[in-house]
């Protein structure tokens, strides 16, 4: 093998129809309203945590439909579930419960260290 | 002897203008170009935002012509002014002279072809949102094998200073989504895209229609213009957009996709209006004297406007000044003819 | 795929190309990488077909790898246009047509600036002025010299002794059409065909027998741009879009690839050698690559000249195989002769990609 000095970038597209989702699945079927999300940004810009830390609900559920939650998920280790951003959802989702789900179903109350 | 009024365009505004200035007492000439009455309308299969059959709203009207003299498959050879009628010549060779004309020409749908990068008329797959509604009304069975995943596109023709429309066309949103949501209705384990670039669901009970497309149907909107489409080897389309919210490129393999073609002026606007010297917007459409309280009246006397001619309009909006003109061309030719 | 379509879109995007008296100038860099394809390009143009096309030698690079480097400012390189302008009002033509992609770009790019804002053609007037003592006028017609085998292609298919048909089969070659960026991404009216279906090669390839490969990248950059390859570290990101397009073309089996622009075919050739020697792959058939060529160098082979009198054994990926499927007869032993027969050293054969 010889050493170029350089090589091949990996490509950023996704390709979602490659993507199968059992475990959104799993969530929409604890937390039905997750569809509902319009990604309007209300909950991220009353967050507590998002002040300080890089908690940002918009982006956790998004990612978790593009099936790339790996990048988005250790960001809720910084929810204190205080529920500001439930106040303030104009689709009325209870994002606490959905909080809750998604370490339910993503593994986040195991007690291992998630890699950021 | 009752007064003659001269109606170009026999769509939804013209008819229902028509039914109105008879019930009023004049008798209208309704022309239009195509073998049949109707316009776009008659065209559609359902409309938002209750499903209700287009053929139930337009059959009515249509049962209604009794007192109105129309003239299908005819054009307008020549308008002029004469004191202080209006002479128009048709194309079959005869002419009025009346006081007042409405014009209901309406709209002309965007030419998707003009949208090189979609591939409309070059890869089979890709269809317009016209031919869709053509298709959910034939019920015939589907004309693609292996659909799985199906996109739309919204904004094909509006927003778009590239294509020569900058305006919004209205009703497209709204549309895409009622189309995903009866597509979703016919096949449940279809996967659906809808491309957006914003969501336009400004009418009563649209956002409704929003809701129920993403709980009930779980169709997938993604935020972000769809900017190429491929073919692969076995004919499926390659559809790249960005995900604007998430901020990653997409590429997505699709088995058909959906154009939501805009509306765009009437091809006989500029004709129309050298003749009778009306004004035109920067954008194509008739300008009428005010885009707020007098959407029915023009500029010139006697001339009057109703429906899509004067920009994108629902079917009740377009109802709803088609009595607004017809009220207004009664009253007008009410007021004693100047001296 | 419904080919009226493409049709249509190509009758809308129509160039007027003027049949004679051209003011040709030349590549910086294609006298190196394809040494006989400007050769070719005047020995068809005039020999074959009898057309006056003028070239001096007082005439220079147009500034456009320094420029798009950002090695030169926008002034100095429109005061090089301007004179290479002025050397052909001096000769007496109006038509001009250049080699490169690059340039017919910079060329279309400067004309549509000055037009724009004559306050800066006036000041460019000067600066060559006050540099040379040149005057010059615009061109009526600026062409790439592909468009003009393009207008002419119809009558090098009747002189051809070969076409694009894979001999043994009697079926048309698949060719992979790739056209340089320069050409219709920026201005697409001054395209043959516009910009996302141009037909310039497309009509050379149909002309000429060969049966055109639409693919999904089929307008995805080679990668080749001018800062991205300049730096080393910086080529992953030129050779990674020459990989997309490969990974891409490869389903649809092209037996072949032309191209119309200096950088494009350098890349799209050299960089099979490098995926092949970082990953292990090759996208031709038994392990050799696909073959790519220029359009002057496709002519010439249609026309029956010798493949190594068209530089053909300057590529890295070899073109044996597909000459061996046109039927073009050729010496493997003369490849690697110099003039006059002197023997040159045959090149170390590289490990994962194979080469005659």
């Amino acid at each position: 093998m010889i050493d170029f000095g350089y090589g091949l970038t990996p490509s950023a597209t996704l390709r979602i129809e490659n993507v199968k989702n059992p475990r959104f699945m799993e969530l929409h079927a604890l937390e039905p309203d997750v569809v509902k999300c319009i990604a309007c940004g209300s909950c991220a810009a009353s967050c507590s945590a998002g002040c300080f830390t890089e908690m940002n609900l918009r982006r956790v559920i998004l990612s978790l439909q593009r099936g790339r939650e790996k990048e988005t998920l250790p960001m809720l280790r910084h929810c204190m579930l205080c529920g500001k951003c439930q106040l303030v959802c104009p689709r009325g989702i209870n994002t606490r419960h959905l909080i809750l789900s998604i370490g339910k179903v993503y593994g986040l109350d195991k007690k291992e260290e998630v890699q950021p | 002897m009752s007064q003659n009024v001269v109606v170009i365009g026999g769509g939804p505004a013209g008819i229902e203008a028509s039914r109105k200035l008879r019930d009023l007492g004049y008798t209208p000439i309704l022309i239009e170009k195509e073998p049949v009455l109707g316009g776009h309308l008659a065209r559609w299969d359902r409309l938002f935002p209750d499903g209700v059959e287009a053929r139930a709203v337009l059959r009515p009207m249509l049962e209604d012509l009794d007192g109105i003299k129309y003239f299908t498959d005819t054009e307008i050879a020549s308008i002029n002014r004469l004191k202080d009628t209006w002479v128009v010549k048709l194309s079959n060779g005869l002419s009025a002279q009346v006081r007042a004309i409405l014009l209901t020409t309406g709209f002309d749908l965007f030419k998707a072809e003009k949208k090189e990068e979609y591939g409309y008329g070059i890869y089979e797959r890709v269809i317009t949102n016209a031919e869709l509604e053509d298709w959910f009304k034939s019920g015939a069975a589907p004309q693609f094998d292996k659909v799985h995943t199906i996109g739309f596109v919204h904004c094909v023709g509006s927003r778009d200073e590239k294509a020569g429309n900058r305006q919004c066309s209205k009703v497209c949103c709204v549309t895409a989504v009622k189309q995903a949501c009866e597509f979703k209705e016919k096949y449940p384990d279809l996967t659906v895209y809808c491309f957006y670039m914003d969501l336009r669901m400004f009418g009563r009970k649209y956002e409704d229609l929003y809701l129920k497309a993403q709980k009930e149907h779980g169709v997938r909107f993604v935020r972000g213009r769809v900017s190429e489409v491929s073919e692969d080897i076995d004919g499926h389309l390659f559809v790249k957009a960005e995900d604007t919210l998430f901020g990653k490129p997409l590429k997505i393999k699709m088995d058909m996709l959906v154009l939501m073609c805009g509306m765009a002026p009437a091809a006989s606007t500029p004709a129309l209006a050298r003749m009778m010297s009306l004004s035109a917007g920067e954008d194509g459409f008739f300008l009428p004297q005010s885009l707020v309280s007098s959407p029915c009246t023009s500029s010139r006397e006697g001339v009057f406007f109703a429906g899509s001619a004067t920009g994108p309009k629902t079917i009740p909006e377009t109802l709803g000044e088609a009595a607004n003109a017809a009220l207004a061309i009664d009253r007008y030719l009410k007021t004693p003819e100047k001296a | 795929m419904i080919y009226q379509g493409k049709q249509k879109i190509w009758s809308e995007y129509q160039k007027e190309i003027p049949t004679d008296d051209w003011f040709y100038v030349r590549s910086c860099i294609r006298q190196s990488f394809f040494p006989a394809s400007e050769k070719m390009f005047l020995e068809i143009l005039r020999n074959r077909l009898g057309k006056n096309v003028y070239e001096t030698p007082s005439h220079t690079t147009c500034g456009g790898i320094a420029y798009h480097s950002e090695a030169i400012p926008q002034e100095t390189m429109m005061t090089i246009i301007a004179r290479q302008f002025a050397l052909m009002t001096e000769a007496g033509y109006e038509n001009y047509v250049c080699s490169c992609i690059t340039s017919f770009g910079l060329y279309t790019e400067v004309m549509e600036d000055w037009r724009e804002f004559p306050e800066l053609e006036a000041k460019i007037r000067e600066n060559l002025w006050k540099a040379t003592k040149r005057e010059f006028k615009i061109p009526k017609y600026l062409a790439h010299a592909s468009d003009l085998i393009y207008k002419f292609r119809n009558e090098i298919a009747e002189q051809a002794k070969f076409r694009l048909v894979n001999k043994a089969t009697g079926e048309p070659l698949r060719v992979v059409e790739h056209i340089g960026c320069h050409y219709s991404k920026m201005f697409p009216s001054k395209g043959v065909g516009g910009a996302e279906y141009p037909y310039v090669l497309a009509g050379m390839v149909e002309s000429w027998g060969g049966e055109v490969v639409d693919y999904p990248e089929r307008r995805h950059c080679c990668g080749f741009g001018f800062r991205q390859y300049l730096v080393r570290a910086n080529r992953g990101y030129s050779v990674s879009n020459t990989h997309k397009k490969f990974e891409s073309m490869e389903p649809f089996k092209p037996d072949m690839i032309i191209t119309n622009c200096p950088g494009c075919p350098y890349f799209l050739d050299r960089w099979q050698y490098v995926i092949a020697e970082q990953t292990g792959k090759t996208y031709g058939e038994n392990g050799y690559g696909i073959p790519v060529f220029t359009y002057e160098e496709v002519a010439g082979l249609v026309l029956g000249y010798d493949p190594w009198d068209l530089g053909l054994q300057t590529h890295q990926v070899a073109v044996e195989p597909l000459l061996d499927k046109m039927g073009i007869p050729y010496h493997p032993e003369d490849k690697y002769k110099g003039l006059n027969g002197k023997e040159l050293q045959r090149p170390e054969f590289p490990m994962n990609i194979k080469c005659c």
